[in-house]
Formats: C-alpha cells, sequence, structure tokens
C-alpha cells in the first residue's frame, strides 16, 4: 500500500484550490478516503473515540446482501432464456449462469459509469466529499428492471434518477424520494412497452413463445399464476433481474437485520400490510384474483424485493420508529391493492413505495407533533399548578 | 429506600484502565484558573501577573455576572495570563509557594446567617462559582434562585470514578454543604444515588433521594431531571457535583476555601490508574510522568465521552474529577472500511467484533481516530437506542442547524445539554460532531436571552 500512499501525498497539492486540478479535488479525496480511512482524529473537546463504522462499512455491508440476489437473478435470466428454447434439460449450470452474467453485466456497468460520474461532477460542484450512496443505487437499478431493456434507456433512467430523484433537492440525505426506483418509474411510463407485457421478461425469445411474469397472468384473470409455489420461492419465473428468487432475497434480509443496517420495524410492517390487504380480499373474493390465497402476494412480483431493499432505504422512509411502523404498513396495504384493483398495472410494489416516500415526512411531522404538544401540556399544566 | 427509576436505554461502554482504589498523593508547584471550562464566563481580571496571591484570593469575576468571583486555588504568584485568538484569556496560572496561607471568611454556623449573607459568602469566597444551571450548564446568577437543586452523587461515564471514594470521610463538611444551600433557596434538593452508593452518602439529611438504575447516561443530570421534574421554557434549575460540596460545606465549617479534591488517573495507557489527592487546577504532568506508555497520547481532562484534551503538562479542568489517557489515532489504516474488524468498538454488528461482544463484556481497545469522514446523515433510529430521554435527537440536531430557535423549543433543548449527546456522537455513522452542534444551538438560545 505504501506506493499508493506516496500517490496520494505526492498529488495532494495539485487538487488544492486555486490548482489547475481543482476540479478533480472531490474524486481525489472519493479515491483516497476508499483506499485509506483517513487519519483524522477527534476534535479537543467532544467524544474522544467513534465507532468503527462509517457510510462506506455501512453501504457495502447493503452491497453484500443484495449479491445473493443478484447471482439468483444472473442465473434466472440464463435459466428463463434456456426454458424458452426447451433446453433446460440439455443446457449446464454455468452455461446458463455465464448467459445471464453477460446480459446483466453491461447494465450494472452502464448504470455505476453513469451514476457515479454525475455523483461525482455534483459532489464537485458543492465542493463536498463524495457520499456512497449510489454505491447502492446503481446495484439496485439493473435489478429492478426487465432483463431485456435497452442500454440507451438505462442510462436515460439513471440520469433521471439521479438528477431529478436526488440531487436536485441536495444529494445523499436530502432526497424525499428512493432515487432507484424514481429510475425505474421514469422507464416505466417512458417506455411502457419495454417494461411490461408479456414480451420483455426473457432474453432473446425464440418467435411465438410469450413470457408474461406470475402478476400479469393474475392481471389477465388466470385463476392461479401457472408456476408452482415451489418454483416462486426458488425463483424460476420470469421477472425483473433481481426480484424472482424469495430465498436469495430473504438471505439478504437477514445479512440486513443481523447487522441492523435496514428497518426490521419496516420489512415487519410491509409484510403485515400486505398479508392484512390480502386477506380483506380474499374475505371479498369477488373474482379470481382477490381469491387467490394471501401469502402470494408475497412470492410475486417486487414485493419481497421493494420489501426488503427498497423501502427500508433510511433516508426515504419515515425517520421515527413509530412512523416507521405506519410507512411499512401502509405500503403493504397499497401495493396489495394496486395489484388487484387497478386495470392497467401488474406491478402495484415500486408505486407504493414512491407513493409511501412522499407521505413519509407527513407521518413523522405527526409522530413529532405528539411529542412537542406532549412538552406543551406539560408546560401548562405547570404553570397552571403554579 | 425510595423506589429506583430505572433508564432502560443507554450504552455502557468498558474501557480498559480503571482506577484502583487506592488514593495516592502528589506534589505540584503550578496550578491554573481556565475561565473557558465554565460555560458563558467573560473573564474580568483582579489581578496582574506577579501579584502575590492566597488560598481564596479573588482572581477574576464573571462580567456577565459581576457578584461572583473566582479565587485562586493556592498561595503564591500569579506567573502568566495566557491567552488565545482575539486575547480570550484561556488559563491565569499561579505559581504555589508552598504554604498554606488563606483569606479568612470566618467560620459561622448555617444557623446563624441569613439567606442572603450565605449567597454573599458564596460569591465572595469563590465557591458559587461551583453552582451550574439548567438549561445552559453555566454558572447561575448570583440572585437567582432555582425550581429545584440536584446533587450529582455518582457518574456513569466511562471509567468514571467512584463517588463514594471521592468523599469518603467528608459527610460532615457535605451536610453543611446540603444545609447551606437548602437555607439559601429553601427549595428541594435531590441527591442522586445509584446501587453503588454507600451508606455514608445514603445517610445524608435534608435531601430527598432518588435511586437510579441503568446504563449510562443515567448518571447524566439532565436524564435524571427529566425523571424529577422535566425542565419546561423558562424554568430554571441548578446542580452541583457532590465532591464540590465539601468545599462549600468546609467554607462554613472552616472559614476558608478548601482547595483539595480527588482525581481519578484513568485509561488504557495509563501504567497504574488510580485516585490522587490533588489541588483544584493542578497541572497534570507529575501525575502522568512515568506512569504512561511510550506511545502517540492523548490526555483528556474529564471522561472520554465529553472531556476536554489537554497537553500533557496541561491543566485539570474547574469541574473534573478525572483525567484520561487514550491513544492518539492520526494513523492510516488501508482498505480500513473493509476489515473484519474483531478487535474494533462498534456497537453495529457489521464489524465481526459485534459477534463476540455478545458474550462477553470485555473491555474494548479505544483511540481518537475518527474512522472516517463527515457524510450527509443516511441512517435514522440509531441515535434513539442511546438516548433515554423523551427526545427526537435527530430532529433536534436538526433544528440546531438550521439555528430554527422556535424548532428547537419546541422539541426540548432546555431539557438537554451536549454532554447527553455524547453517545449518539459517537455512533454516528455520518461522523459529524454532534455535541458540538447543540452546544451551539444552546448557544444561541442563550445569547438570544431564552
Amino acid at each position: 500500500m505504501n506506493f499508493v500512499e506516496k500517490f496520494f501525498e505526492q498529488n495532494r497539492e495539485k487538487v488544492a484550490k486555486g490548482q489547475k486540478l481543482h476540479w478533480l479535488a472531490s474524486t481525489f479525496e472519493a479515491f483516497e478516503s476508499f483506499s485509506f480511512v483517513s487519519n483524522k482524529t477527534a476534535k479537543a473537546r467532544g467524544a474522544h473515540f467513534r465507532d468503527a463504522i462509517d457510510s462506506k462499512r455501512a453501504i457495502i455491508v447493503v452491497v453484500i446482501a443484495l449479491i445473493p440476489a443478484l447471482l439468483f437473478g444472473m442465473y434466472n435470466v440464463g435459466w428463463q432464456h434456456f426454458n424458452s428454447l426447451g433446453q433446460v434439460a440439455s443446457v449446464g449450470f454455468w452455461e446458463m449462469f455465464w448467459y445471464g452474467f453477460l446480459k446483466v453485466l453491461p447494465m450494472i456497468i452502464v448504470s455505476y459509469v453513469v451514476g457515479l460520474f454525475i455523483e461525482f461532477m455534483f459532489a464537485q460542484i458543492r465542493e463536498e466529499e463524495v457520499n456512497e450512496g449510489y454505491l447502492v443505487t446503481g446495484l439496485l437499478i439493473p435489478m429492478i428492471v426487465p432483463p431485456t431493456t435497452p442500454l440507451w434507456q438505462l442510462v436515460l433512467a439513471v440520469i433521471f434518477g439521479t438528477v431529478i430523484g436526488k440531487e436536485v433537492f441536495g444529494g445523499t440525505g436530502m432526497n424525499f424520494m428512493n432515487p432507484a426506483l424514481v429510475a425505474r418509474a421514469f422507464l416505466f411510463f417512458a417506455y411502457p412497452s419495454q417494461m411490461s407485457g408479456d414480451m420483455v421478461w426473457i432474453c432473446d425469445m425464440p418467435d411465438g413463445v410469450t413470457g408474461a411474469t406470475p402478476l400479469g397472468e393474475m392481471l389477465a384473470g388466470a385463476v392461479l399464476p401457472m408456476a408452482s409455489v415451489c418454483d416462486m420461492i426458488c425463483g424460476f419465473i420470469p421477472g425483473s433481474v433481481g426480484e424472482t428468487s424469495l430465498i436469495a432475497i430473504l438471505i439478504g434480509a437477514c445479512i440486513l437485520l443481523f447487522t441492523g443496517i435496514a428497518s426490521w420495524r419496516i420489512m415487519l410492517s410491509i409484510f403485515c400490510g400486505g398479508a392484512v390487504m390480502g386477506i380483506i380480499f380474499n374475505l371479498i373474493g369477488a373474482n379470481e384474483y382477490m381469491q387467490m390465497p394471501f401469502w402470494y402476494h408475497f412470492l410475486l412480483g417486487g414485493f419481497a424485493f421493494g420489501a426488503v431493499f427498497m423501502a427500508t432505504d433510511p433516508v426515504t422512509a419515515a425517520h421515527t420508529n413509530c412512523g416507521k411502523y405506519i410507512y411499512g404498513f401502509l405500503i403493504g396495504i397499497m401495493a396489495v391493492l394496486i395489484r388487484v384493483v387497478n386495470p392497467a398495472y401488474p406491478e402495484g410494489m415500486m408505486l407504493a413505495i414512491l407513493l409511501m416516500n412522499v407521505f413519509a415526512p407527513l407521518i413523522d411531522y405527526y409522530v413529532v407533533n405528539a411529542n412537542i404538544n406532549r412538552r406543551k401540556k406539560r408546560m401548562v399544566s405547570a404553570t397552571n399548578t403554579k | 429506600m425510595s423506589k429506583v427509576i430505572k433508564i432502560p436505554k443507554g450504552l455502557d461502554i468498558h474501557l480498559y484502565g480503571e482506577a484502583s482504589k487506592e488514593v495516592k498523593q502528589t506534589s505540584e508547584s503550578s496550578f491554573a484558573l481556565k475561565p473557558l471550562d465554565c460555560t458563558g464566563v467573560t473573564p474580568k481580571l483582579l489581578v496582574d501577573v506577579g501579584d502575590k496571591v492566597q488560598i481564596g484570593s479573588p482572581v477574576f469575576y464573571i462580567k456577565q455576572n459581576p457578584k461572583v468571583k473566582f479565587v485562586s486555588p493556592v498561595a503564591g504568584e500569579i506567573t502568566e495570563v495566557k491567552r488565545g485568538a482575539k486575547r480570550v484569556i484561556e488559563e491565569i496560572r499561579i505559581k504555589s509557594d508552598g504554604s498554606d496561607n488563606s483569606v479568612d471568611f470566618g467560620k459561622q454556623s448555617i444557623a446563624e446567617l441569613t439567606a442572603e449573607q450565605i449567597r454573599e459568602k458564596m460569591w465572595e469566597s469563590g465557591v458559587w462559582t461551583l453552582l451550574r444551571q439548567r438549561p445552559y450548564d453555566i454558572i447561575p446568577d448570583a440572585d437567582a434562585t432555582p425550581e429545584y437543586i440536584i446533587i450529582k452523587g455518582f457518574d456513569s461515564a466511562p471509567l468514571a470514578p467512584d463517588y463514594n471514594l471521592l468523599v469518603k470521610g467528608e459527610k460532615a463538611a457535605i451536610q453543611v454543604g446540603i444545609d447551606a444551600l437548602k437555607k439559601l433557596t429553601s427549595k428541594t434538593l435531590y441527591l442522586s444515588m445509584n446501587k453503588e452508593t454507600d451508606e455514608e452518602i445514603a445517610s445524608l439529611q435534608n435531601v430527598e433521594k432518588k435511586t437510579f438504575t441503568g446504563r449510562h447516561p443515567y448518571g447524566n443530570v439532565s436524564v435524571q431531571a427529566e425523571k424529577i421534574s422535566p425542565i419546561n421554557k423558562g424554568m430554571r434549575i441548578w446542580y452541583v457535583n457532590l465532591q464540590d460540596l465539601i468545599v462549600i460545606g468546609r467554607l462554613f465549617l472552616d472559614g476558608k476555601y478548601y482547595n483539595k479534591k480527588i482525581v481519578a488517573l484513568t485509561g488504557e495507557e495509563v501504567k497504574n490508574p488510580c485516585y490522587y489527592e490533588v489541588i483544584r487546577g493542578t497541572n497534570i504532568a507529575t501525575l502522568v510522568s512515568g506512569n504512561v506508555t511510550d506511545k502517540n497520547l492523548r490526555y483528556i481532562s474529564g471522561n472520554v465521552l465529553t472531556g476536554m484534551r489537554i497537553e500533557k503538562d496541561g491543566y485539570l479542568g474547574y469541574y473534573d474529577n478525572q483525567i484520561t489517557v487514550i491513544e492518539e489515532g492520526n494513523y492510516k489504516e488501508g482498505l480500513g472500511w473493509m476489515m473484519p474488524g474483531l478487535k474494533k468498538f462498534s456497537i453495529s454488528k457489521t464489524f465481526l467484533r459485534g459477534f463476540t461482544a455478545f458474550c462477553s463484556k470485555k473491555p474494548v481497545h479505544i483511540d481518537s481516530n475518527m474512522h472516517g469522514s463527515q457524510r450527509a446523515y443516511i441512517f435514522t433510529g440509531d441515535f434513539e437506542k442511546v438516548m433515554p430521554m423523551d427526545i427526537y435527537p435527530m430532529q433536534l440536531i436538526k433544528a440546531c442547524l438550521a439555528k430554527d430557535i422556535d424548532r428547537m423549543e419546541e422539541l426540548g433543548i432546555y431539557e438537554v445539554d451536549a454532554e447527553d449527546f455524547a453517545l449518539c456522537e459517537v455512533i454516528d455513522v455520518s461522523k459529524t460532531d454532534v455535541q458540538d452542534i447543540i452546544r451551539q444551538g444552546l448557544n444561541l438560545m442563550r445569547e438570544q436571552g431564552l
């Protein structure tokens, strides 16, 4: 590591304020702090030691938690392709994985290169250090779109998601909507034919074959999805890259919950909300979709992925502990409601989370106000007793 | 025994270097008064360099509170007035001549004095400065009366000194101190105790005793005040450290300024951590020389959560009864954020030590490295884990950053002090100086005259 350290030491001057290369200052700092945890020490007054965790550590845990779903997603992209050709039995595991890997990797690269460029640019404009948040967003975006999404659309979505979803509000920590979902919503409404239907979920399908997602089948009026429960739990169904396998998502959920990075309150209450709405529909039972066992919702589409990775984004979720229960519960309810009742969109999770992102500050407002009112009341009663 | 008040939230951090229960003597000839240790004090000097002083001679008075004087803890000569930026007085150094010549304030029993006479005597002898007011943690106004007084009878910070030991054998003086404050204010005095508090303290009269149990910060005044009677807008309470009550008591018993105190020398880098009987404002050089390791060290007057860094020949803080020595963490760590972290302190379980910390209460090594640099606030819900009060920490911090006075008031700024946010500062993923933010918020409120 010595020569790396030397490199940074020698070039620090060149990016200082007023120097020619100052426009690279944020970039320089980002790479330096990536290579070395800095030698900054605590101030003269205050806490003289700090927890070893920093935002890099926290962010990398989320990325690690995403890896199982990502790897399975790559494999499933291959599996779906060869399944549509009827060759699943004859093609080996690695060949399927390699096929999916080659499909997904370019999407990840495009997402990171474009997104990080924007991040570095805005950090430099603000003369700040680069926040690490995009490392998660950049991986999430390719995982929540169909594997056939054209790369140029992905570029536009990433630009829209990071600039409109985040940077215009002041960057990481200041945004109120999840930038990855903003990117997906952009694609969903700008290019609906490439984001839904039964032709986009499987790469290079032969002519005459269609591959609807189980959610799409239900919306079209099926009694139950064609795939078996086992396939839906394992993830051998068409869908967005990362969302299909419940098992892989649950592994990620365990990592997030054990390390305490994601809020268990949000995850738990989303599943509760989804279950409550599903049971209500079961009781109404007006059509086949309503009669579908409520827990099928957890297996279908992006429900689990959204609950574990998207809704738990701490910046855009409710900030108070009490608010988190309400926020999660309403997401669960809205997701199932949108899925079952509206005639246009098969997937309700994305819209439910975005909607609740918008409402999260309002929820917090009322939770914090309860605290404020408690204090005011106490003061009034104190002056009355005097 | 009164009802025990439980404070379940918080965090006890076990560190190496707890002081062994023996009190050593030491001799030192250099002392200093540091006005900056006292919030909101602008000193107006009453002496010049070269002046001779006795124990108890006035050295300066407070510009904002002119009746209240600070006095010299030793007899000797003023050697230096050290000034910092904008000519702010940082230290008034006094060289001791080794004698114990004292100003005689007159022995008097509390019973024969009026409240006004007690007040005056406390201003003149400098012991008034040992009282502090919440909100703002300042020395109370000379003519003010609080709603109630808390006597801080134990400390829950990491490696904190054992108060039983600090006040051993001084029960009579403390009792006089209590009686004086009682007569002065005719308000309720509360004595905070924990389970370790011994009979000597627990048998004090004329105070209402409150026993607390829980984790740090259950020893903090704000946390205790919230349980006793929360501080509303416009309300003022006082608190005083149990050891400082000895000084107040002895003023009436002996008629002199009692200049001794017992401090704990603690921390991982101290070879033989133990207690020392010192004179207030002492230089720490003789205490630490030869008793610390050869590493690059940070000397802290106070504890590791709220203390002030001083030089190795710096002076003990005005209110501190603890000195902590830890390693200075000015090293770079290659890819440190990726390492497994078997020995790193972290309450998150993103490091391996999080797993092992489950099963053992083994102390942990710490140093002053920040382990990262400042970022936007991303994570939520962490601060609440270590904040036992009915306060929304993140929201209050943001209100302070925004200098939004109304919002700070609504969210309970009067109930807290910077020290209550020390644990938030330690665990903050975004590496912000939370205590500074709160302190600046409080200063803003104070300057507005609220």
